[in-house]
């Protein structure tokens, strides 16, 4: 096992290496930083030396040969934590994405505690009796669930809960876009939660949805299997059944997966993120998009990354602890 | 008769409701099965042969329609709830599967699984001791070393050891009926004697009625006592094994024993057709439309078993035929 | 080889003579009559199909079921008497946007726009991935190899990450831009839905192909020495057509939410000569939420969420259709 993780580890960093070289030079032609620099700091662009000084410094070369270079300036920086600046103001870059990291972190863990239990027992309701009003109602409602984009469900929310509910009775239910109220200061869990509740609800749409037919599917492949007729010919109880035999097993390849849908959390909550002004990795990286900001997007880049390769690794030891036919060695 | 029986079905009939109309699997079928017996069951697939058991373990799905009666000393199973059902199950019946493998759960230590049969049935004993006693039972059946391999899963074992263990599990409350479910099929050759050998010590050391279900006569000769030979849903032929093999009257018996490979014969005459549609399944006798003997009066009633000669052949012809042998 | 036998190899037996425990089932259907039954049978495929070809024909005889021009008020506005903003009434049945025009006109026409990318985009990818994950399907190796690990990226990142970054690369490549326009034109657009989109297509039927495969027809075609390119044309594609009708099914609802994901966040076709989507139209919608103009934002919404549901639950029908495990499934 431990060598297997040890091996699995060094693995990723070549990986890492690759990736992260593609995605500098995808970022480089999508962002262009140089022009993005010069368009953010007018009265620099039109000093020649200072424009060349700024390419030494952050390795904007033009040319293959160029990118390659110019990545490990990049690598060179980013490992010994001299990261580049943000073109805009020349900031520094961690102590932003590092609070729009916590606060992403925060709604995606909440999104996942809501939407596993509910998404995981209607998987579960259903596929237990298949073909039934309750099986069908499920998958409908999944269905249904996957049609709702992110950002209709986010803005009829907002419609809803905000604007109308203040014109019935006065105040809106629930607070629609930020973190806080504004100039609110400090840490304030209830508040915060409170603000929290409709972008949870977006997230968590799309996501009950996937694993309850997740759930469904792995279940019932389970309840057809040859094994659990022998469990059932032992004539131990329904009850043990199915949770000894059939939910043991059928859990394994959910398990697998949640590891990998909480590995993209950190990427993946732009839309909801962006329509409820909360201030996490979505809104961060559509700023910085917005501004053509390479040294902002890097970083961000390669949490993402980092993310799904490391969850990657997780969901295989979970899988190879919860079935013993698969050997890591 | 009867009384003694260790099982007994009457008349079971299997219907199961699909998208494309009702499949009549199984339609009247009748046997008894005597301690210490082995009775073996012949057939096609999808003759019925193992839907018939399935069903009377009750371990069809919910699409299956079971009526008649099957009793398993005085209970009836046919119909009963969830809870007799139960009690009977891996108790007084066991059944052991085709393919071992599958029928194994794969992430589950393969000696839990043996005491988890022992544990559904002594309430007051405790893991200890039905941990003891699987691996005392993996040694009965024939698995060297039983403690470390009671630790092991069911993918480190070879196929016939994975039967071992079915085989096992299946006898660990001393079963009055032992269902084996085409016991050897997945297995090979050398392997199938020595499962089959396992099968019938038990019988003889414990008395145990078996039923032996499968395709192969072969196994059939080596092993059973009676024989009954299953087509489209029924009993078309019923005889013990020898009088069977010998002076068999059923159509549909002989052309199953012509196809069967035999030293000295040069060919093998296989039944020309395919098993009918259980969808609609053919007024009369089924196998009229594959049988070369058949004539108008096929097409009557279905026919039923009647006393010809040495067996109990379910032919309107039989009587004529005979002469023609 | 006779045309009958060819035609039986297209559709191989279904699983089920196998199955002894359902017992002998030859049924007189085939296996394709089969699968349009059990379509009919997936209650709500059929309900959506018979929306989805009413919403075209809508779609479609736009001069006819419109009410107004695409950008046309609905009437003159004067002191007293404007015409944006206006709830729902008899003129304008699903109300009227901030330039006083009529929003149910303005869903057909954008409407029209969104599946039109939609379509294009799902055939684009649909061609593209059958042949990129056929081939290395069937061929293995190297190429099978760099398919897996390319898409196992694209599959890691979000979305709107990964189309918003190779729209940025598209548009700073000038011969590119050449080709395909201006990054507000529809056509940028298709391309570059298609450019991402294959992927996922690739990865189904390269599955699919991989699974055929090892199927007893295709082993037999190999050992009478048929050639590859017979195999394939002849055996595999006839035989992942199911798979390919599912694919491009979810490509299309995948594109049309992917035109609006982007348009949402302004990166769509440009609206400048009152041209719309369904993207545009939702993106609008953000403006009227604080003023509270709730039919701004509940008909497109609804109208998108609709239009999506009856494509998923076709794709779902299918998808059951052409699966041979559904065949035992009971009604």
């Amino acid at each position: 096992m431990l060598r297997f993780i040890v091996r699995r580890l060094l693995w990723a960093i070549p990986t890492l290496f690759i990736v992260t070289f593609v995605v500098y030079c995808a970022l480089r032609l999508a962002t262009n930083p140089l022009a993005s620099y010069a368009r953010a700091n007018p009265r620099v662009a039109k000093d020649p030396e200072k424009m060349a000084q700024y390419v030494e410094t952050n390795g904007l070369w033009p040319g293959f040969g160029g990118y390659v270079r110019g990545y490990f300036v990049w690598l060179k920086g980013f490992v010994t934590g001299n990261w580049q600046v943000s073109i805009k103001g020349s900031r520094p870059v961690w102590p932003n994405l590092k609070i729009a990291l916590v606060n992403t972190i925060r709604l995606g863990l909440l999104a996942v505690m809501v939407s596993i239990p509910i998404g995981l027992s209607l998987g579960i309701f259903a596929a237990l009796k298949p073909g039934r009003l309750r099986d069908t109602a499920v998958n409908t409602g999944a269905i249904i669930g996957f049609s709702v984009q992110p950002f209709i469900s986010a803005i009829i929310l907002q419609l809803f809960f905000g604007v109308q509910w203040a014109k019935w009775f006065g105040e809106p239910l629930l607070p629609t876009s930020g973190l806080y109220p504004p100039g609110h200061q400090g840490f304030d869990p209830v508040l915060m939660l409170k603000y929290m509740i409709l972008p949870v609800i977006v997230v968590s749409i799309q996501s009950i949805a996937s694993y309850s037919r997740y759930m469904r599917a792995s279940l019932l492949d389970v309840l057809n299997s040859d094994y659990l007729r022998t469990a059932r010919s032992k004539g131990i109880s329904e009850r043990r059944v199915l949770v000894k035999h059939a939910l043991r097993n059928a859990m394994i390849p959910i398990v697998t997966l949640a590891a990998l849908d909480i590995g993209a959390i950190v990427g993946g909550l732009i839309i909801s993120e962006a329509v409820f002004d909360y201030p996490g990795m979505g809104v961060f990286f559509l700023n910085a998009q917005s501004n053509g900001d390479f040294p902002e997007l890097m970083p961000w880049m390669v949490i993402i990354t980092s993310s799904v390769i490391l969850f990657n690794l997780l969901a295989d030891l979970a899988y190879a602890w919860l079935d013993p036919r698969i050997r890591l060695d | 008769m009867s009384t003694e029986s260790a099982l007994s079905i009457r008349d079971l009939r299997v219907t199961f409701k699909t998208l494309l109309g009702n499949v009549q699997a199984v339609r009247g079928v009748s046997l008894d099965v005597q301690p210490g017996e082995v009775l073996g069951v012949v057939g096609e697939s999808g003759s019925g042969k193992s839907v018939s058991f399935l069903a009377v373990m009750g371990l069809l799905g919910r699409n299956a329609v079971i009526e008649g009666s099957a009793k398993v000393g005085d209970t009836e199973l046919v119909g009963a709830n969830q809870r007799t059902l139960r009690k009977v199950r891996g108790n007084n019946v066991a059944m052991i599967f085709q393919d071992p493998l599958s029928a194994l759960n794969p992430v589950h230590r393969v000696g839990a699984q043996v005491a988890e049969m022992i544990l559904a049935h002594h309430h007051g004993m405790s893991k200890d001791d039905a941990a003891k006693r699987a691996v005392e039972l993996l040694d009965i059946v024939g698995i060297p070393q039983p403690e470390q391999r009671a630790r092991q899963y069911a993918h480190e074992f070879s196929g016939g050891m994975r039967q071992r263990v079915m085989i096992a599990m299946a006898i660990a409350n001393d079963p009055k009926v032992l269902i084996a479910d085409e016991p050897t099929t997945a297995l090979d050759v050398t392997v199938q004697a020595q499962i089959l050998e396992v099968i019938d010590r038990i019988r003889k050391e414990m008395g145990t009625a078996v039923v032996l279900i499968t395709h192969d006569l072969g196994v059939v000769a080596r092993m059973a006592d009676r024989v009954q030979v299953m087509y489209a849903g029924r009993v078309v032929e019923r005889a013990d094994v020898h009088s069977l093999f010998h002076q068999s009257d059923h159509p549909y018996t002989r052309g199953l024993l012509a196809s069967q490979p035999t030293l000295g014969r040069e060919r093998l005459s296989p039944i020309p057709g395919a098993p009918p549609n259980m969808l609609q399944p053919p007024s009369g006798c089924a196998f009229r439309v594959r049988c070369a003997h058949a004539g108008p009066e096929c097409a009557g009633a279905v026919p039923e078993l009647i006393q010809v000669r040495r067996t109990e052949t379910a032919c309107v012809r039989a009587q004529e035929l005979e002469a023609l042998v | 080889m006779t045309e009958f036998q060819e035609l039986n190899h297209v559709d191989p037996p279904a699983d089920l003579h196998h199955d002894d425990s359902i017992g002998v089932l030859q049924t007189s259907l085939s296996p394709k009559r089969m699968a349009a039954k059990r379509f009919v049978n997936h209650r709500a495929a059929f309900v959506s199909a018979i929306v989805l070809t009413m919403i075209v024909i809508f779609v479609v005889l736009s001069p006819i079921t419109t009410r107004y021009g695409i950008n046309e008020s609905i009437f003159k506005a004067e002191a007293g008497r404007p015409n944006q903003n206006l709830a729902p009434f008899n003129l304008a049945w699903f109300g009227t946007d901030g330039n006083g025009r009529d929003l149910y006109s303005r869903i057909i026409y954008g409407a029209q726009v969104s599946l039109m990318i939609g379509l294009f985009t799902a055939i684009g990818s649909v061609m593209l991935g059958t042949l990129v994950g056929g081939l290395a399907g069937y061929k293995g190796g190297w190429l099978d190899d760099i398919l897996m690990r390319v898409t196992d990226i694209y599959l890691a990142l979000p979305l709107l990450v990964v189309l918003v970054i190779v729209r940025g690369m598209l548009a700073n490549v000038e011969w590119v831009t050449a080709i395909m326009g201006d990054t507000s034109s529809v056509r940028f657009l298709v391309i570059l839905l298609t450019v991402v989109g294959w992927m996922g297509v690739a990865r189904l039927i390269r599955g699919q192909v991989k699974q055929l495969k090892e199927r007893e027809f295709i082993e037999a075609a190999r050992a009478l020495g048929a050639s590859s390119s017979r195999i394939m044309f002849r055996h595999l594609l006839p035989n992942s057509v199911g798979q390919i009708m599912v694919a491009l099914t979810f490509a299309v609802v995948g594109a049309i939410s992917a035109e609006a994901t982007l348009s949402f966040f302004g990166f769509g076709p440009d609206a400048g000569s009152g041209m719309t989507s369904l993207g545009l139209l939702i993106r609008d919608s953000k403006r009227a939420v604080p003023p509270g103009y709730w039919w701004l934002v509940v008909f497109p919404g609804v109208f998108f969420i609709i239009l999506s549901l009856c494509i998923n639950f076709i794709g779902d029908g299918l998808r059951d259709a052409v699966d041979p495990k559904m065949q035992q499934e009971v009604k």
